[in-house]
């Protein structure tokens, strides 16, 4: 569909622009013109629902916009909304997601395709309105699906692409698109954006299975349920999430053949033949990507795999893509408190089954709460603790001022 | 809004079915049957979690004849407000039926409480719906806990009657005044005493464009300590004791619908009732807390007759 | 679904329940009294209709009274309180204990309203 570009008409054709990660998910929502959006401001996000609230008052989209009064309304809003049958959007950040909390589980079991732009900042407290990933981290177990964006062009072709998988009826299962707030949301950079005509072909309409609106077939939605039949009833939800990585590479596949951009669970960027990577998320991949292109000019096999999918998580994925490496070293946004963070402990898991191939050591850090920034430097600084084979039993703090120079634990050497 | 005819009414099916697991005398289905009775169009309803939303969807049955969702406890405003927006999104696109009506429901713990928030933005938005309190005036769901809407005195598992407390403390807030307090076009307070009075007041709520609410006061026989059978007797001495008044407020004007004709003492309608037990035990009647009570419903009385309408 | 417990692979997604399906289900079995209704004294004011909680007065053409459907029944009694001719009685359960069947075979109810009244 690409090569067709020529003999595209002047609405057909894909326009490239100055905007930001905010910008591009709320471009996005324009085009897929969902049936309700209900949101409710807090930074970083707000800008979404603003430049949303913008199109509405202006008769660019059909939709329902409810301002609500909290984001647990707003997300409850949007359950309501999405088992009527309707395509929901909306967005949040931070406490706001912490508020969403006890809904999520509710929309996931649901069945609610909901999709979300959530745009990661640090859950409180502190206070603090810049991004680490503590707020969408625990929610991790909530069912919904996570999809982590390094850049604002992959955030709007995510949340074109959210819209199918979480509405696909093997799927059935809400989406949260994620970005870095101020990072991403908030840093300008070229995006292409499809014409609003393929955009509106791509998604389609959606078609509910069980619209609650259908008031000649009524169901009821939110039952009581005993241990006699819950069990059951949560493996049939967990099913949606097993079939995603499915349903995902068909429609990561279409959206591709009209973009060129294509997207897979996991970014792996000269990991082939690396003997040391760094595995990471969302926008802080770049910083890693660079180091290990600077790196491999000095001879060293760098590598970085960029974990884009967190739920479902591609094992699989990461366990073939680090098979075999001399060391890997996991950076996390969040931290997990007396535990191992998440990406941490999810890519050691996956690593676990295939150490009878030979064990992958894999040490643990923690970066950029709060909004502090990680430097090439930082990056250089644990590829070389990997080429040292030094493996903190621990997480190691990355940036962080210590007195005893920035490890936790009783091997770390505190240099990093 | 039309008389009602009981009569033409008993050939109509009803959004609640047979079959639900509600106590044996409970007043929430009546008072949800009731109101359901006057509608002519089709219903979507939306529970807060509750003894009547869990009783009515024991899985895998479902007592709903219409859609019924539920969501949790403190949401049912916001809820329903995401239905009624889809509704009206895919009405446009003439995917579903456009007469269909909205009926959200909670006790009063999900709505003086914990939903308060939710309903209160709800009714602020304007959405077209009507919310429906079913007040049994305590948490009986999970075992007669006190709520914002436990009146004072009664004695429950969170405000027990001990050697030094009569019972709950404080004062019921009066939500119905909170909800007109929005200045939505109606809002309404009712009870069992006169099933034509609820029905036609709820139709009333349903028929009139944007949101609306009622506020229907429901024995809870297990836990008012009270005889399954006397539930119309005990909502007719709430009535008749000014207890609970009963009244709409249409357009910012109150009209009380009901005056007794002679008003009995309040004292009457907390003696029916094992909740009040300790103000008449063992001979000692704590006069003093019966005079507050009849001093609570003389003031809500009078504040409520001075605001009504001059016709 | 009433009968064998279904698989996860049969369950309705969603938490989907089928509208009204619980009239399948037999809360009469937690009757301890049990309303019998005079249709000789009975002059079908509706009262007990308008105000059953279980809604088991059953009515036919012009709304007649015609009895009491004793699946649903839960025997509240509250019918007997509101009828203003006395057409109907409550007598308890156990006089009926000599009948046959007591269930009719419905889905049970679980045993947790037997308990009210008797607390």
């Amino acid at each position: 569909m690409a090569s067709s570009n020529a003999v595209l008409s002047e609405n057909k054709r894909p326009r490239g622009e100055m905007t930001s990660g905010n910008m591009a998910f709320a471009e996005a929502m324009r085009q897929i013109n969902p049936d309700v959006v209900a949101a409710y401001p807090i930074t970083p996000s707000t800008e979404i629902p603003m430049k949303f609230a913008e199109f509405v008052a202006d008769g660019l989209v059909d939709t329902e916009y409810i301002t609500v009064e909290s984001e647990h309304s707003a997300i409850t809003a949007c359950v309501g909304a999405s088992v009527s049958g309707a395509r929901v959007m909306t967005a949040s950040s931070a406490n706001g997601v912490g508020l969403m909390h006890e809904i999520f589980p509710i929309a996931a079991a649901f069945r609610a395709p909901i999709v979300f732009g959530l745009v990661n900042r640090t859950l409180g407290a502190p206070i603090n309105i810049n991004c680490d990933h503590s707020d969408s981290m625990p929610e991790r177990d909530s069912g919904w699906i996570q999809i982590y964006c390094e850049d604002a062009q992959e955030v709007y072709d995510s949340a074109l692409l959210a819209i199918r998988l979480a509405e696909h009826r093997d799927v059935l299962t809400p989406v949260f698109v994620c970005q870095d707030g101020f990072i991403t949301s908030h840093c300008y950079e070229a995006v292409e954006f499809l014409s609003d005509e393929d955009v509106r072909e791509f998604v389609g309409t959606r078609e509910a299975r069980y619209p609650l609106l259908d008031v000649d077939n009524p169901v009821s939605y939110g039952s009581f349920v005993t241990s006699e039949y819950y069990f059951e009833i949560k493996r049939n939800q967990i099913e949606g999430m097993n079939n995603v990585m499915r349903v995902y590479g068909d429609i990561s596949n279409e959206l591709a053949s009209l973009t060129g951009r294509e997207y897979q669970p996991l970014d792996c960027y000269r990991t082939d033949d690396a003997d040391y990577v760094i595995v990471i998320m969302s926008s802080a991949a770049g910083v890693v990507k660079d180091v290990a292109d600077e790196l491999r000019a000095g001879g060293v096999k760098a590598g970085c795999v960029r974990v884009r999918m967190f739920r479902p998580f591609p094992a699989k994925e990461i366990s073939s893509a680090l098979s075999g490496k001399k060391g890997v070293a996991v950076l996390d946004r969040s931290a997990s408190p007396g535990g191992v963070s998440p990406l941490a402990a999810e890519v050691r898991s996956a690593l676990y089954m295939s150490c009878r191939y030979g064990f992958v050591p894999v040490s643990e850090f923690i970066y950029g709460l709060g909004g502090r920034d990680l430097f090439p430097s930082d990056v250089e600084r644990v590829f070389k603790g990997l080429m040292a084979e030094d493996y903190s039993s621990g997480a190691s703090y990355i940036g962080l001022r210590d007195k005893n120079g920035g490890a936790e634990g009783g091997d770390g050497d505190g240099s990093r | 809004m039309g008389v009602v005819n009981v009569r033409e009414l008993t050939g109509k099916s009803n959004p609640l079915a047979e079959g639900h697991r509600m106590c044996p005398g409970c007043g929430a289905p009546t008072a949800l049957r009731q109101a359901f009775m006057g509608m002519d169009s089709p219903v979507v309803v939306v529970g807060a979690t509750g003894c009547l939303e869990v009783s009515t969807t024991v899985y895998p049955y479902s007592s709903w004849r219409a859609p019924f969702l539920h969501v949790a406890f403190e949401n049912a405003g916001a809820a329903v407000s995401g239905v009624v927006a889809a509704h009206r999104a895919m009405s446009r696109k003439k995917l579903f039926r456009e007469e269909i009506k909205f009926v959200a429901f909670g006790g009063d713990g999900g709505t003086y409480d914990i939903g308060f928030q939710s309903l209160s933005g709800a009714l602020e938005r304007g959405h077209d719906f009507t919310y429906i309190c079913y007040n049994n005036q305590g948490y009986m769901n999970t075992g007669a806990q006190r709520s914002g809407a436990t009146p004072r005195s009664a004695n429950t598992t969170t405000s027990p009657a001990g050697i030094l407390a009569p019972g709950k403390l404080q004062r019921a807030k009066n939500l119905t005044e909170i909800a007109a307090a929005h200045n939505i076009p109606y809002v309404a307070q009712t009870t069992l005493h006169d099933p034509l009075d609820l029905i036609r007041k709820v139709r009333r709520a349903v028929e009139t464009p944007g949101p609306a609410f009622v506020n229907i006061l429901v024995p809870c026989a297990l836990f008012w300590k009270i005889n399954p059978a006397d539930q119309v007797k005990i909502c007719r001495l709430a009535a008749d004791s000014k207890f609970w008044p009963i009244y709409e407020v249409v357009n910012g004007e109150r009209v009380v619908s009901y005056t007794p004709k002679k008003p009995v003492p309040v004292e009457d309608f907390l003696r029916a009732q094992g909740r009040y037990a300790h103000l008449f035990a063992g001979g000692g009647v704590r006069r003093d807390l019966i005079d507050q009570a009849q001093a609570d419903v003389d003031a809500e009385w009078e504040n409520l007759t001075q605001n009504r309408r001059s016709s | 679904m009433s009968g064998g417990a279904p698989c996860w692979q049969d369950i309705l997604p969603g938490t989907v329940t089928l509208g009204e399906s619980s009239r399948v289900v037999e809360t009469g079995l937690w009757r301890s009294l049990r309303p019998i209704l005079d249709v000789e004294k009975c002059v079908s004011c509706l009262k007990c209709w308008v105000q059953c909680p279980d809604m088991s007065i059953q009515t036919g053409e012009g709304g007649a009274v015609q009895g009491i459907d004793m699946f649903f029944c839960k025997g509240c009694g509250i019918c007997a309180a509101v009828c203003p001719t006395g057409a109907i009685s409550i007598r308890p359960e156990s006089d009926f204990q000599d009948e046959a069947d007591a269930s009719s075979g419905g889905a049970s109810p679980g045993k947790v309203g037997e308990l009210v009244g008797q607390l």
